[in-house]
């Protein structure tokens, strides 16, 4: 039996602005979902998927308009109504989830003030009714604490209960259409699985329909019943989940499914002395230990992947190595001598050994430095270089990661893509011409096809310039392909560590064993096993 | 009704001098900056028109007045007629050329007074939150009691206990002006440094100047160039002030202010002549300010 179409969207177009001049973002898009149904968006940054997405609301963002094509929401016809009611709609009938709920609660108000704000406005329930009923969703999204849990503020719950609130708000009341927008992708591995878990099972209980918007496939293989991707857009295939992942038809999906597969051959032991050694060190911020007794070593050539929840100390690790944070207790040993634990007492040749690349590729570079004084500095700097050697070598850097020396010389950072700013950071890190990079979830921030192309990069150019990372990232797909030892870090201390072919395949430590099984893989099926073998209602 | 017609007029004038200093800036510019000029609103380009004519008559004073600054030409209170066109004042000095040195020196020592602040304030400011801790403390606490002082009063003191010469008065002023500039630039700057790239640009191991010149100070301009248009009339307003107290520049150096003060009889008589400075540092205060909300605009994003 067909179900009935509930959102039908054909040949639309939406225009952005970039000054005078209107630009297509999405290009005369069909889209039709059926009641209850699941459909997934996928796409690399720029996709149009966001977009897309709003559009299913009618909405389009500011600078953006919608130039073409019809939006059909169960017989109503988004572009042609007032703006009136399509408020009406929103937040009753269709509602948004985003990606950072952080960012999209009001800190001041407390979570079952904004939960009973849509019911209330849409005249669906009495204050008293909606927050009983916020209580009744809290359970079913399994917050801790249902009863009480609405009466905090929201820095007062944790990234993942937040979503989980998030989600609850959504479905205040009870909409037909929900668009999650990326919502678990600033989560980290552990958490993730029970967001995910709890947006399937209320969406399933209510027979409400998604739209599930990321870039994770895996994460879309256990959510969508459908899936449709995307690409500058334009829409590139579209079929059942299982389908699409068997057997995807165009070239471009291929591509998307196999980002995974890039890996690092295996290298054989490290010997010698290591280049960074850290020795039992006991750090943390005022009266708290935030490590204790962290000890590993790193080789030349060798990237050693530090990994974690939020929270484990990874981050606080990376400071202590580069002297932002003197540790209480232990050393830091590079290429077997003690380094000064304070940053300011090291040497410049101390300093220059080890370098940073950042997360935010946005925060780590100076917005009003051109390219040219960004990478070239550190040169200058360290090496002394001036006039044309400086120049010489600043287009020798921007060849190495591969953007065109004459092209990007003297742009600033704000005329870049996200992947092309993380390239200025490690240009910038290779400047300095150092033994050890410190990668600090260099990753975390971009897509799947900008990631591979990255740990690409960063991989060749330890062959080249026989340098050691040591690779800080909750992802453990990421670990998978690239590093050759593993630390893993749980409340600060070191639970296990080795090599990581003997450290996946078999680890000895439960939390270990925790973080690898919550790493999402392709198979549709993975989530509900995965929640069985945990003994959870799938 | 004679109001009305003196308004209209205003108006029309504003919008001639805007539009046509927008079209001549839009032709001058090159072509990289053109769409900022195109876009500008006119209070801006009028803003910058008025500003560009007040440069101009302080920079050639001397050739533009018909008479010396000091020279006494006539009898006292002559009304407006050739060739003394805007009359004389109390001591039959032509006011005109009073006016126009006035230019000279109040504009002048403002702005050098301006400047001063904003070098002392802002890099004081931006050292202060690179180096935290106690030093943060010291010179944030010191500044906080000097603003709990009124500028004015504070200002009278300085200036009685060290004398009134040109010099002191700059010194004075710039040091009350560079508290509150002090405030903005620490406050500025303190969401500049928790940034990475500060960080990066530490474990550098880049010396304090060069993180303050180079990686802050860049980040910083917007407000700081917004602060210092609006401090720029407040300098003035009290340069004037303090000449209108007798405190600020000393006769006979020609000060709007104190112009005002010499000739206020002539109101009483319905002569507004001596309401001609004080029109001349309105319109500049409204000039700054034009093109001030300007930058404030496009620094913020706001477009539209």
């Amino acid at each position: 039996m067909e179900k009935k179409v509930l959102l039908a969207i054909k040949g639309l177009q939406i225009e952005g602005r970039s000054g005078d001049a209107w630009h297509p973002i999405v290009k005369g898009v069909d889209l039709t979902l059926h009641k209850g149904e699941v459909l997934g968006l996928i796409g690399e940054s720029g996709a149009g998927k966001s977009t897309l997405g709003l559009a299913a609301m009618g909405f389009a963002r500011d600078g953006c308009r919608i130039s073409g094509g019809t939006i059909d929401f169960d017989g109503i016809d988004l572009r042609a109504a007032s703006e009136a009611e399509r408020r009406s709609l929103r937040g009753k009938r269709i509602a948004y989830v985003a990606q950072s709920a952080a960012a999209s609660f009001n800190p001041a108000h407390r979570l079952v003030d904004q939960y009973c704000e849509a019911p209330v406005v849409h005249r669906v329930m009495a204050r008293e009714k909606a927050e009983a009923d916020a209580v009744e969703l809290y359970r079913r999204m399994r917050l801790p604490n249902p009863e009480e849990i609405g009466f905090r503020y929201p820095h007062q719950v944790s990234g993942g209960q937040l979503q989980r609130a998030m989600t609850a708000m959504a479905m205040a009341c009870r909409p037909e259409l929900i668009i999650f927008d990326e919502p678990t992708t600033a989560l980290d591995v552990t958490t993730q699985i029970e967001v995910l878990a709890a947006i399937r099972d209320i969406v399933r209980q209510f027979g409400t329909a998604a739209i599930y918007i990321t870039h994770d496939l895996a994460v879309v293989a256990q959510m969508a019943d459908r899936i449709k991707v995307l690409l500058r857009g334009s829409e590139v295939e579209e079929a059942d989940t299982r389908k699409m992942l068997a057997e995807p038809r165009e070239d471009y999906t291929k591509s998307l499914w196999a980002v995974r597969s890039f890996a690092r051959p295996e290298q054989p032991p490290a010997t010698g002395t290591p280049i960074v050694s850290v020795r039992n060190v006991t750090a943390g911020y005022g009266a708290i230990n935030v490590l204790t007794d962290v000890s590993f070593d790193i080789h030349a050539r060798r990237t050693v992947a530090v990994v974690g929840e939020s929270g484990s100390g990874k981050s606080t690790t990376a400071r202590v190595i580069t002297g932002l944070l003197p540790p209480r207790k232990g050393e830091v040993l590079f290429n077997g001598k003690p380094l000064p634990p304070g940053f300011s007492a090291r040497s410049r040749g101390e300093l220059r050994q080890c370098q940073m690349i950042y997360q935010m590729a946005d925060t780590a570079l100076n917005p009003k430095l051109r390219l040219r004084e960004l990478i070239g500095r550190p040169a200058e700097m360290y090496l002394g270089l001036k006039g044309k050697a400086l120049d010489d070598r600043i287009r020798d850097l921007l060849s190495l990661i591969e953007l065109e020396p004459d092209k990007f010389i003297d742009r600033l950072p704000g005329e870049l893509s996200g992947g092309q700013k993380q390239r200025i950071g490690i240009a910038r890190a290779l400047a300095a011409e150092p033994q050890l990079i410190i990668c600090d979830e260099v990753t975390s921030a971009l897509d799947q096809i900008v990631q591979e192309g990255i740990l690409k990069l960063l991989s060749r150019l330890q062959d080249e310039l026989n340098l050691a990372y040591m690779f800080i990232t909750h992802d453990l797909a990421t670990v998978r392909s690239i590093a050759d030892e593993v630390v893993v870090m749980q409340q600060g201390v070191v639970v296990e560590r080795g090599p990581k072919a003997v450290l996946f395949a078999a680890p000895k430590e439960e939390y270990t064993n925790l973080l690898l099984s919550s790493v999402p893989e392709m198979d549709p099926d993975w989530l509900n096993r995965l929640l069985a073998a945990r003994g959870e209602p799938a | 009704m004679n109001v009305i017609v003196f308004l209209a007029a205003a108006l029309a004038l504003f919008f001639v001098i805007g539009v046509a200093a927008r079209a001549a800036m839009k032709t001058l510019a090159p072509a990289a900056d053109k769409p900022t000029f195109r876009d500008m609103p006119l209070t801006a380009s009028f803003g910058i028109a008025v500003i560009l004519f007040y440069v101009l008559v302080a920079v050639f004073g001397p050739l533009l007045a018909p008479f010396g600054e000091g020279e006494v030409v006539g009898a006292q209170y002559l009304p407006w007629a050739a060739p003394h066109y805007l009359g004389t004042d109390k001591l039959g000095r032509d006011m005109l050329t009073r006016l126009i040195y006035g230019a000279r020196n109040t504009v002048g020592i403002a702005f050098a007074t301006t400047a001063l602040a904003f070098v002392v304030g802002s890099i004081l400011g931006i050292w202060a939150a690179l180096a935290g801790g106690w030093l943060d403390q010291w010179t944030s606490r010191f500044v906080d009691a000097l603003m709990a002082i009124p500028a004015l009063i504070f200002s009278l003191l300085l200036l009685t206990i060290f004398g009134t010469s040109v010099l002191t008065l700059i010194l004075v002023i710039a040091a009350v002006d560079a508290t509150r500039v002090f405030r903005l630039a620490r406050s500025v700057a303190q969401g500049i440094v928790v940034m990475d790239y500060i960080e990066a640009a530490r474990l550098r191991g880049e010396s304090n100047w060069r993180l303050i010149r180079r990686e802050i100070l860049p980040n910083a301009m917007a407000p700081l160039v917004a602060e210092f248009g609006l401090r720029f009339c407040f300098v003035f307003l009290s340069i004037s002030a303090l000449s209108f107290l007798g405190l600020g520049i000393k006769p006979p150096t020609a000060d709007w202010g104190s112009m005002v003060r010499d000739n206020a009889t002539l109101i009483t008589f319905g002569d507004i002549t001596p309401l001609l400075p004080a029109g001349a540092i309105a319109l500049l205060t409204v000039a700054v300010n034009f093109v001030v909300d300007w930058q404030l605009h496009r620094a913020s994003g706001l477009k539209e």
